[in-house]
């Protein structure tokens, strides 16, 4: 599956070899989204630096690499549950479905028993299951077009999750999804999606979590559709721990509903090249969210948090908080969109980024932009990039505090504004305990 | 008695520079023929007399642009420019105005009234074919020769061609080199006037140095350049432009200005920019394509912009500081209004590549109508620029359900001693202050225009004082038929 001119994959061959046994290729509505998929993908290709929502992101890695589709190399070490990290307190009640590069393991799932109104299972089974189920929902909230990325999840997803939550049903113990990479000594590509619907008055919280288990790189193409219907609220924590070699795209669409609440956080710690992104419409009246994020790099890694919130509908309300901390030759990117549309009054957007830069050599790039089309709103957004404040540092180490000590300190409570707001406690725990392991004072 | 006879002597003066540089008398009757084209730029070369480096220079720009794409990022709409249609050289088009005040528009009269400009500079501004301009004249004197005193040179593009061709020479294009984007580079092919300043070592300038009072360029190109270079040292405030409405028939207007500030130099621009916006459907009105961009050479230099945009039917211009120097200081003050269906896409860029550089940026943007208003800023922090320092505010305030208001900055930072803030804000104008203004018997129209004027007060006050007050009457009428 290789081009000609350089080492990369050529994704619309593997489309060609592989669309007749990806799940639902009897399916016309599918295999047309698919179509439209591959379709969107050719006319932009890989995204370059050239095109404005790639200003600051090189997917240069994903170029020199041929990667195999997962199915095709041999079947991923069998790793033992030991080996499984997970962000949820260990317990009875552990539901977690874990994805081995993008495919379901049912040996390292335990789903449990699920409250009435409650379904949860691998997309590739909703797929043979209950097609009808999936159809106005699948590829209908992340629209693929002018995304090439999303495109391209879209033309070769395998498999993923599917949680439905039902009227006014509560499911107050948080679920995980992990997802797995790094198990093959090849180069594999993997295009996980998830699809989560909450209906009315409903309540789940929501917990991906990317680890990799080694150093060979691949490429994980992540894509997760969210709707959250009136009234109900939706808590949805990323953590994204991919291997050093790795390059992690994933992208979240949500859709929100009359009064419906997104409150989101991600963390991100690993992978060479990673981008986030989130895109969230207000869809509905009085509908607010919460896109919060932290991102801790070193080495020469790149991390891209890239966000759109669009404000559709009036009395819409965000709250956008991005803290970055940059070790070494690393470099942090953030490009935060918010977007009021005309009819869209006593809409309420604030958006912060801030970045710590503790090497000469790292680097941020923020591009903070408000587009607004209707007058009677009240947006705002805050972009800062420093070094620790001397002030502070010399205040710690005055009563006695060694200097890493001090400044482990001031990193950990300048990422609390972005934290804070994930309120889970043990959840809380787990990110804050992360990100002390990362500091080394864990 | 002196004084007439200093003015006679004044006006023959000045009649035989027009004369010698052939501005207006020589080539009246003569244009360049439609288009563009190698042979159009050789026309304009050779009717100033130009020596043949500014010629190659002018064809390698031209060249150069024929391989270069239409910018098309800017948040603004417009139907393709046709360059084949239209006239790259022709004479000032001051016999062509009309013959007295009243043959004027009405409409503009009462806009000069409202801004109280006295009737000659009415007659000036409208474009009224007048022999000389007594009162300018008599000032321009005066300036001249207070400017001769200390050494200060401040001429015509054109003119410091010939005089100080060295000057010219080592600076043109050193800002703003010909293949810097699209409408600068035509600006390099074809510019034809502009103004030249040149202050040397310690001179502070004694006075406000303006176009307005240069004689020659009563009527401001289509393709201006302007070049300003402050010596060790000096300090030299520079206004641009003015605050009537312009009667002007050109469609394009892709200027350039280059600013160069010594070790220790400080230059301070400010912009009034009150073009033709065109009419309420959007018909007409000018596309102000501008680059501006100004160099903190030496060491403690600093450049400062402050503008005020209320003209134009598209405004694309971004007034930028590259910090070389270091501890040198660059400013940005911004006013944009947009009103009916005008278009603006205006901001700044702040390169931060000495030590202990500081910039400092605020943008006011007021839109209103069904027009757009979009702030775009760079802000640039490289490796080496250690302790380097930026804020940048940018306020948005939106009139009307129609209209629209963007930010988009970009920040970039490689340095870890750098600071860089930004903040910006959108909202309306509160319900509440109309309505205490209202209580006390203030028009609704006069309130909106109270309001704005706090709003951008911080803007307002960095104006030199002649420009200052003229400009606060301007924010007002421009806002005109936006409420109600």
């Amino acid at each position: 599956m290789l081009n000609g001119n350089s080492g990369a994959t050529d994704f619309e061959a593997v489309f060609t070899d592989r669309r007749a046994s990806l799940p639902g290729a009897d399916l016309a509505w599918l295999s047309e989204l698919r179509e439209s998929g591959i379709n969107q993908f050719r006319r932009h290709g890989l995204p370059t630096p050239r095109t404005e929502a790639w200003k600051y992101t090189n997917l240069r890695p994903l170029q020199k690499v041929a990667f195999a589709p997962s199915h095709e190399v041999s079947a991923p070490t069998v790793v033992g549950l030991d080996r499984v990290p997970s962000l949820l307190p260990s317990g009875e009640h552990v539901r977690r479905l874990v994805l081995t590069e993008g495919r379901f393991n049912p040996e390292l799932s335990s789903i449990g028993d699920l409250p009435p109104g409650v379904s949860l299972e691998p997309l590739a089974q909703a797929i043979r299951r209950d097609p009808g189920g999936l159809q106005s929902y699948l590829g209908r909230i992340a629209h693929p077009v002018g995304q090439p990325m999303l495109a391209l999840n879209t033309a070769l997803m395998e498999d993923g999750v599917v949680l439905r939550v039902g009227r006014g049903a509560v499911l107050s113990e948080p679920v995980e999804v992990l997802h797995l990479g790094g198990l093959s000594d090849h180069a594999v590509a993997y295009h996980p999606r998830l699809l989560v619907l909450l209906e009315a008055d409903s309540r789940a919280v929501l917990v991906e979590h990317f680890v990799g288990l080694s150093e060979q790189a691949y490429f994980a193409n992540a894509a997760t559709e969210i709707r959250v219907a009136e009234g109900a609220r939706l808590d949805h924590i990323k953590v994204q721990a991919e291997g050093t070699a790795a390059t992690h795209l994933a992208s979240c669409h949500v859709w929100l509903d009359r009064q419906a609440t997104f409150i989101g956080f991600s963390l991100s710690l690993g992978a060479q090249l990673s981008r986030n992104e989130v895109h969230v419409r207000l869809e509905g009246e009085g509908a607010r969210c919460r896109v919060n994020g932290a991102y801790l790099m070193r080495g020469k890694q790149h991390c891209d948090n890239t966000t759109l919130i669009e404000h559709l509908k009036p009395e819409t309300s965000c709250r956008e908080v991005f803290k970055g901390v940059l070790d070494d030759q690393s470099r942090g990117v953030f490009q935060g969109r918010i977007m009021v549309h005309r009819g869209a009054d006593k809409t309420d957007g604030h958006q912060l980024s801030k970045a710590l830069l503790l090497s000469d050599r790292a680097e941020i790039d923020a591009k903070p932009e408000l587009e607004i089309y209707a007058d009677d709103v009240k947006c705002s957004h805050g972009a800062t990039a420093g070094d620790i404040d001397e002030q502070a540092l010399f205040y710690l180490r005055a009563r006695g505090i060694p200097e890493a000590r001090a400044r482990s300190l001031l990193i950990q409570a300048f990422l609390d504004e972005a934290l804070d707001e994930v309120g889970i406690p043990a959840l809380h725990e787990a990110l804050l305990s992360r990100v002390a392991a990362w500091l080394g004072t864990g | 008695m002196a004084a007439t006879v200093e003015t006679a002597q004044t006006v023959k003066e000045v009649a035989e520079r027009k004369y010698k540089y052939g501005f207006v008398t020589e080539i009246e009757s003569e244009t360049a023929p439609k288009g563009l084209g190698e042979e159009v730029i050789g026309f304009i070369s050779a009717k100033k007399g130009e020596p043949d480096w500014l010629l190659e220079w002018r064809l390698k720009a031209y060249r150069h642009w024929l391989t270069m794409p239409e910018p098309l990022w800017a948040n603004v709409t417009f139907d393709a420019l046709d360059y084949q249609d239209a006239y790259y050289y022709s004479a000032p088009k001051t016999a062509e105005g009309p013959k007295s005040l009243e043959e004027v528009d009405p409409e503009l009269l009462r806009t000069y009234e409202k801004l109280g400009i006295p009737l000659r500079e009415q007659e000036m501004l409208a474009g009224v074919a007048v022999d000389a301009v007594f009162d300018s004249v008599s000032v321009a004197t005066t300036f001249k020769k207070k400017l001769h005193e200390v050494g200060v040179i401040f001429c015509s593009i054109s003119e410091a061609v010939q005089t100080h061709p060295e000057l010219v020479r080592e600076y043109l294009g050193s800002v703003v080199p010909y293949a810097d984007n699209k409408h600068a580079t035509l600006n390099s092919a074809v510019f034809t006037d502009g103004s030249f300043v040149y202050v040397p070592k310690g001179v502070r300038c004694p006075m406000e140095l303006s176009t307005y009072f240069r004689i020659n360029a009563a009527n401001t190109g289509q393709f201006e350049r302007t070049l300003i270079i402050a010596d060790e040292g000096s300090y030299v405030s520079y206004l641009e432009g003015c605050t009537a409405p312009m009667r002007d028939e050109h469609q394009l207007h892709a200027a350039v200005v280059e600013l160069v500030a010594l070790k220790d130099a400080e230059i301070k621009y400010s912009t009034v920019q009150n073009w033709y916006p065109g009419d309420e459907e959007g018909r007409g009105g000018i596309f102000n394509f501008v680059t501006k961009r100004g160099a903190c050479r030496g060491d403690n230099s600093k450049i400062s912009w402050t503008q005020v945009e209320t003209g134009s039917a598209i405004t694309w211009k971004y007034p930028s500081c590259i910090l070389q120097g270091d501890n040198s200081v660059g400013e940005f003050y911004s006013i944009a209004i947009t009103n009916n269906m005008q278009q603006a896409d205006t901001g700044t860029k702040m390169i931060h590549l000495g030590k202990n550089t500081r910039s400092r940026i605020i943008a006011k943007g007021i839109s209103a109508g069904r027009s757009n208003s979009t702030y775009r800023g760079l802000v640039k922090v490289s490796p080496k620029a250690h302790g380097a320092r930026n804020h940048t505010q940018c306020d948005s305030l939106l009139i009307g359900e129609r209209c629209g208001a963007h930010t988009v900055p970009y920040i970039e930072s490689k340095n870890r001693s750098a600071r860089v803030e930004h903040e910006a804000t959108t909202s309306k104008i509160s319900e509440d202050q109309l309505f205490y203004c209202r209580q006390r018997g203030i028009g609704e129209e006069e309130a909106v225009a109270l309001v704005v004027n706090g709003f951008c007060r911080e803007v307002l006050q960095q104006l030199p004082m002649e420009f200052a007050v003229e400009a606060q009457k301007l924010v007002g009428i421009s806002l005109e038929g936006s409420v109600g």
